[in-house]
């Protein structure tokens, strides 16, 4: 192909240059194999048939749909279906067991804890924190103390209908008066009881308090729900008093406010929010996380 | 691709400014885009056709039998030898398997390929390409096909140049319909890799196979098709990075595919050639036959120099060879050897070949070191594994006892094809207890698991830090897995979190 006698030709090489020339450089021209321009053609063919096949075009009302009529609306809405339908299996199987039997199979258990601790960051997260941690006033659910029980099925109804939730009529109800606001406990009361329920569970006496006139107080006001002993009693929802955890702190302030103030945290219902297998899982996760008794 | 450099035309001194048409349009073989030249490579006999044959036999045949050759494994596993299952993330070689967590024997296979490659490269160059590459595998069967439907080059070359008749419409068919089989039974072979072989090929003949099979056949059917029938040299010389990669590599010490042009040069016919050797006169062995280019797959001309198109098959070796035993000179006028050897018969110094060499030495040391690392590692490798996980939240737990409590996430694999009995322990920090969910609490300090053949078991564990009084925030915990017989078989590590 090559001529040396051609001025087109670079006589070193033997390869044709392209005719283009900068200051007595010229540039050798190595063709590309055609086949590869037939590729770049072919690759914007291929590119028209996105415009068909695919949603393309905005329109004043719409947009063309594309002949598969493929979007990502309806890919998300038949992912969720398969995802529904994948899962399904294992639902069956979870809405099926009781609710003992499930700790004991392995497979019921991570197809429960799978299910449970998504619905977990969904719905409950928000209070009692991703790892079930708690905060001041929102129980933490990893450890073993219950205010309204800790077996199965305790968890089961706490979740069902909620903890003091008027909508539902099944609702845990029971609440902590408020001592000092409606006037039932002096100031002085306040705080010789607010010490004396510090050393039941042998934390030291603040302020010089009077612990056996403290320890009236508490049974006159408040062994009727907290026990004589201060253990608590998880059908009224009333904290043990006794142990190492205090859902509000235990320095003295905190104790005092929660006497003076009373009252209690709500929890909603979810019984009319999640389907009943979804409660059974979220049941069974939080049982796991290691307090359930 | 054009055979170029010619030494005259080399040696003529042109002025940079005559080599410009001054913006004039490009001449029609200044073309900007080239059409492919066909190529019809001759048949040729010789050692390293023989050698292609053996390779290509060999090669082939493991491909297309390798995935019904069997292995028991026992009842739980496949007995396939070789086994990508995808579906249950396993990948099975003869007594090798490997889970998704070990892909890094695939890594160390990956890079004990690249250091062959390279260690044949510094040897005898672009052996990979002349003879072990499937592309010219592959071709080079297709074009056995081809000769055996269509004749050899001239007959190839004379019926295309001529017209459409029955006869040729007939040989088309015939080579099409065989390349069509062969390049329909290699991806046939390829999903075999996937699955279980004799079942597959069951449901492939009865048309029950998963409709992915079929795709992956038909996509192999095409790339093989027309890669090996129609791309053939234009892969080697557009689409492979390896020429471009191999000529960066490459030394002057390596051996290639050569023409000796010591030999060979000045080229002249036998009977002048004879003439100037009686007068004494320089007379070169080449009699511009043209053979070297004819039998050559990728057409090039080996005369013209160390080439890019070069696959280094050395069919061009074989053909020479039969052209000097005819007209009764020494072969190998073309062969493996060096420039530098050229060179230095030119200047009557000997021939030096340099095997051993800063990089043969170092390649091979490598290859030996990770192929050692990875013997080694598969020698040793646990078929039991454990991994735990800290709870990120809360870190640690405080009972009403006042007693402190870790979580953690805990996955045993059990990576042998048989049921195990397994014994969990929780070591160091003396005093403690521990519990899984699901078993039943445990009082002797261990805990008994039952894990299925190949397979994994997550779970959650809780250790109480019981009369223990853990110092510091954070104490080392060692948790150890042993079977029946009290050996260890995987350990792992974590922290138990205090205030």
């Amino acid at each position: 192909m090559a001529n040396a006698s051609d001025p087109r030709v670079d006589a070193r090489t033997g390869t044709p240059t392209t005719g283009h020339e900068w200051d007595g450089i010229a540039e050798l021209n190595t063709p590309l194999p055609r086949w590869w321009l037939w590729t770049f053609y072919l690759c914007i063919i291929w590119s028209v048939a996105y415009w068909i096949v695919y949603p393309a075009w905005p329109g004043i009302t719409g947009w063309t749909a594309g002949v598969w009529g493929w979007n990502s609306r309806t890919a998300v809405v038949q992912d969720l279906q398969e995802l529904k339908t994948m899962r399904a299996a294992g639902e069956a199987k979870l809405s099926a067991a009781k609710l003992e039997d499930i700790e004991k199979n392995p497979e019921l258990l991570s197809i429960a804890r799978a299910q449970g601790a998504a619905a977990f960051a969904n719905n409950c997260a928000p209070c009692h924190g991703a790892g079930a941690q708690g905060a001041v006033g929102y129980p933490n659910l990893n450890d073993d103390e219950w205010l309204w029980g800790g077996k199965l099925a305790d968890i089961q109804t706490t979740l069902q209908h909620g903890i003091r939730w008027d909508a539902d009529k099944d609702t845990r109800s029971g609440a902590m008066p408020a001592f000092g606001k409606d006037g039932t406990l002096k100031a002085d009361e306040i705080k010789n009881v607010a010490q004396y329920v510090r050393s039941l569970s042998g934390l030291s006496n603040e302020g010089g308090a009077d612990l056996a006139k403290g320890k009236k107080v508490f049974a006159d006001n408040c062994a009727a729900c907290h026990g004589d002993d201060g253990k608590g009693n998880q059908e009224l929802g009333a904290p043990n008093l006794t142990d190492k955890i205090w859902l509000y702190g235990n320095s003295t302030a905190a104790i005092e406010n929660r006497i003076a103030v009373g009252g209690g945290g709500q929890m909603p219902a979810w019984g009319d929010r999640l389907d009943p297998t979804t409660i059974k899982a979220l049941t069974v996760y939080v049982h796991s996380l290691g307090g359930g008794k | 691709m054009d055979v170029r450099i010619d030494e005259k035309q080399a040696g003529e001194s042109v002025s940079p400014a005559t080599l410009v048409s001054g913006g004039a349009a490009p001449a029609e073989d200044g073309a900007l885009y080239e059409a492919r030249r066909q190529i019809y490579p001759q048949s040729v006999s010789g050692t390293f056709r023989r050698i292609k044959w053996i390779i290509l036999a060999v090669t082939l045949g493991i491909y297309y039998l390798l995935p019904f050759v069997r292995w028991d494994r026992g009842p739980d596993a496949p007995n396939q030898a070789v086994l990508v299952d995808l579906e249950h993330n396993r990948f099975y070689f003869f007594f090798i398997e490997i889970w998704p967590q070990e892909v890094y024997y695939i890594t160390g296979l990956m890079i004990l390929a690249a250091l062959g490659l390279f260690l044949m490269n510094a040897l005898a160059g672009r052996v990979w390409c002349g003879y072990l590459c499937p592309q010219t595998v592959w071709t080079d069967l297709f074009l056995a096909i081809e000769r055996l439907a269509e004749g050899d080059r001239r007959e190839r070359m004379r019926k295309d140049a001529g017209p459409w008749n029955v006869q040729r419409v007939a040989e088309k068919i015939v080579k099409h319909s065989l390349w069509l089989a062969i390049a329909w039974w290699t991806g046939g072979a390829w999903v075999l890799y996937f699955n279980d072989a004799p079942t597959l090929v069951r449901q492939l003949a009865t048309f029950h196979a998963p409709a992915i099979a079929y795709i992956w056949i038909a996509i192999l059917t095409g790339t093989t098709y027309i890669l090996a029938g129609f791309m053939r040299e234009q892969v080697c010389l557009y689409m492979c990075p390896w020429p471009r990669i191999q000529a960066a590599l490459t030394d002057e010490n390596a051996l290639n595919v050569t023409y000796r042009y010591d030999r060979g040069e000045p080229r002249m016919s036998v009977k002048k050639a004879k003439a100037a050797r009686s007068l004494g006169g320089p007379a070169g062995d080449c009699v511009d036959c043209g053979q070297c280019v004819a039998v050559c797959p990728t057409g090039v001309d080996i005369r013209g120099g160390l080439n890019m198109g070069c696959i280094q098959c050395g069919l061009c070796i074989d053909a020479c060879d039969n052209v000097m035993r005819k007209i009764g000179r020494p072969e190998r006028l073309i062969a493996y050897d060096t420039d530098v050897n050229i060179q230095r018969r030119q200047a009557g110094m000997q021939n030096v070949f340099k095997p051993v060499r800063v990089r043969t030495v170092l390649y091979t040391v490598l290859i030996l070191g990770i192929g050692g690392l990875m013997a080694g590692k598969l020698l040793t490798r646990a078929d039991a594994s454990l991994a735990v996980i800290h709870d990120r939240n809360p870190l640690f737990v405080t009972l009403s006892t006042g007693e402190i409590r870790n979580g953690y996430t805990v996955r045993f694999a059990n990576m042998a094809p048989k049921s195990r009995h397994f014994i969990l322990k929780v070591e160091g920090l003396p005093g403690s207890r521990f519990e899984v969910i699901g078993e039943d609490k445990n009082t002797s300090g261990r805990e008994d698991l039952d894990i299925g053949p190949d397979q994994t078991r997550e779970t959650r564990l809780l250790v109480f830090s019981g009369t223990a009084k853990p110092q510091g925030n954070s104490t080392p915990l060692r948790f150890v897995v042993t079977d029946e017989t009290g050996k260890t078989v995987a350990t792992a590590k974590d922290f138990f979190r205090a205030p």
